[in-house]
């Protein structure tokens, strides 16, 4: 389903001095439609790098990103052209990141009901359904739904940002560090969420920090250094 | 999904122009004022593409010609050179004789006589400049300044009109027992509030701003950017928004262009943009942001 081939890729900062950062280097893997794949190294050996590259937040330096998607075929998300990777964003591709990023002034509720509005084509009454279900099971509390999210603890934060990531239940989904800030108890029903996630189809690449968990979740290891 | 309005080559040059102008102006040179002959190439070569309920940022320095391309794309100024093409889809029941047999895109409408270039602005387009001196009548009423762009727009119902205004200034939160005040009277934001609702009442398709919020208050700020994200989607709207603040266009855009010396220095995703810029400037750009 994703086949990245010798992915390699550099910072040139040209305000201090066209100084170069390599960022991750010559990096190879392949997941299966389905499949868990998990990245692990040491902190800044490029793992979040290699998921920005597939995600193209960042653009990579060289290499390949083959993906199969489902309405297009096979595309290179190396190169392929601007609109078409919204597109694959807008229909398939869901990132989690380390920290939330949301619009301000946008309520919790709003946050997790955007994304299926947009994409699942289901009524807004619907959507407000599914997206209260979803915080319910992260155990954000009732009187929180309507609050934003900017003023919520960061282990709150981040359960949101997991809901607005997995509601929309994307084709693929790339998860930087999604358990980092989260007590055990969160943990657990995170990693319940990915599961049933997966069973209904959903390949996934995430970084988790926790070796121990990593090797419980994924059915794959690649290593980055 | 093919692109709603197709701009290609859109160049404007301010002076007699010589055949050195081009290669010796631009962001390398880091001046848009030809040495040889004085002219100022204020845009030039500028292609992109605009699809449907999508919004493309434009950010760069001032002088960097953002504004200058705005002014050429809704015919204010005239453009030294290049294309700009609807898609049929979107402009053939207002402007049927615009396209050729057969043709997807219409013909280049930098290129047509200044009535039609009227009809085209008057039925597609909408426009918020930073000042709203520039984009309303002060001295006239609120919906009086909707009604001339209905007006324009083939309305002749007076009803019509005033019902329509009173929509669209309950919409953008002007209360409707003041839309027979002159926007004098109103605060800078909410003059901006009455100029979005002038510029969206022809159901225009393609929205440009102009540093709509340059110079609001932070929480007047707020609101105009919270009325332009639910519209954008309300009315399946193209907006080309053009601003220096990194964060507007982070909120509104998908896709951004960036603007140098009249040159478009950098284009790609937003978040691409913000947090892999490729070019010094926009490298400089992003970094200064507070």
């Amino acid at each position: 389903m994703l086949t990245v081939e010798k992915l390699s890729k550099n910072f040139t900062m040209h305000i201090l001095g066209n100084k170069r950062i390599e960022a991750c280097r010559d990096v190879s893997f392949t997941v299966p439609q389905g499949g868990f794949l998990g990245l692990s190294g040491p902190s800044g050996a490029g793992k979040s790098t290699v998921l920005k590259c597939i995600y193209r937040t960042y653009l990579p330096s060289s290499g390949q990103v083959w993906y199969d998607s489902a309405t297009s075929g096979r595309v290179n998300l190396a190169y392929l052209p601007d609109r078409e990777v919204i597109d694959i964003r807008t229909r398939e591709m869901g990132y989690v990141s380390q920290f939330l990023k949301v619009i301000p002034r946008v309520s919790a509720l709003d946050v997790v009901m955007e994304p299926i509005l947009a994409r699942n084509g289901v009524t807004r009454c619907e959507a407000r359904r599914r997206a209260g279900e979803l915080l319910e099971r992260l155990r954000i509390p009732a009187h929180l739904l309507d609050a934003y999210p900017a003023t919520f603890s960061g282990g709150e934060q981040q359960r949101v940002n997991i809901a607005h990531a997995v509601s929309w239940r994307p084709r693929l989904l790339l998860l930087d560090e999604p358990t980092a800030s989260l007590d055990s108890d969160s943990v657990d029903i995170v990693l319940e969420l990915l599961k049933e996630l997966r069973q209904e189809g959903t390949t996934m690449i995430g970084i988790f920090h926790d070796t121990e968990l990593m090797e419980m979740v994924t059915d794959s290891v690649v290593r980055i250094c | 999904m093919q692109p709603v309005i197709r701009v290609r080559g859109l160049s404007k040059r301010f002076g007699n122009g010589c055949d050195r102008c081009l290669s010796s102006t631009g962001p390398d040179q880091e001046s848009n004022v030809c040495p040889h002959c004085g002219s100022v190439v204020a845009c030039n070569d500028v292609s992109f593409d605009l699809y449907r309920n999508e919004a493309l940022g434009i950010v760069g320095e001032s002088g960097s010609g953002k504004s200058t391309l705005v002014r050429l794309l809704h015919f204010e100024w005239e453009a030294s050179g290049g294309s700009v093409e609807l898609h049929r889809s979107v402009a053939e029941s207002v402007l049927g004789e615009l396209f050729d047999a057969d043709a997807t895109y219409s013909r280049n409408l930098l290129g047509l006589s200044p009535f039609q270039k009227r009809q085209v602005r008057n039925s597609l387009m909408g426009i918020v400049y930073q000042n709203p001196f520039l984009g309303l009548r002060m001295q006239v009423s609120s919906g009086g300044n909707i009604a001339e762009r209905l007006l324009g727009a083939g309305w002749r119902h007076i009803g019509a009109m005033r019902e329509r205004s009173a929509e669209l200034l309950e919409r953008t939160e002007i209360p409707v027992e003041r839309m027979d005040e002159p926007p004098k009277n109103f605060s800078g934001g909410m003059q901006q509030r009455v100029q979005i609702a002038k510029a969206l009442s022809n159901n225009p398709l393609i929205l440009f701003l102009d540093e709509v919020t340059t110079g609001l208050d932070l929480s007047v700020q707020a609101r105009v950017l919270d009325l332009i994200r639910s519209i954008r989607s309300e009315f399946n709207l193209s907006l080309l928004v053009v601003s220096h603040d990194l964060g507007v266009i982070n909120l509104l855009c998908q896709r951004t262009m960036v603007m140098k010396y009249g040159r478009v220095v950098e284009a790609g995703l937003t978040d691409q943009i913000l947090q892999d810029p490729q070019h010094r400037y926009t490298q400089l750009l992003v970094a200064s942001q507070l």
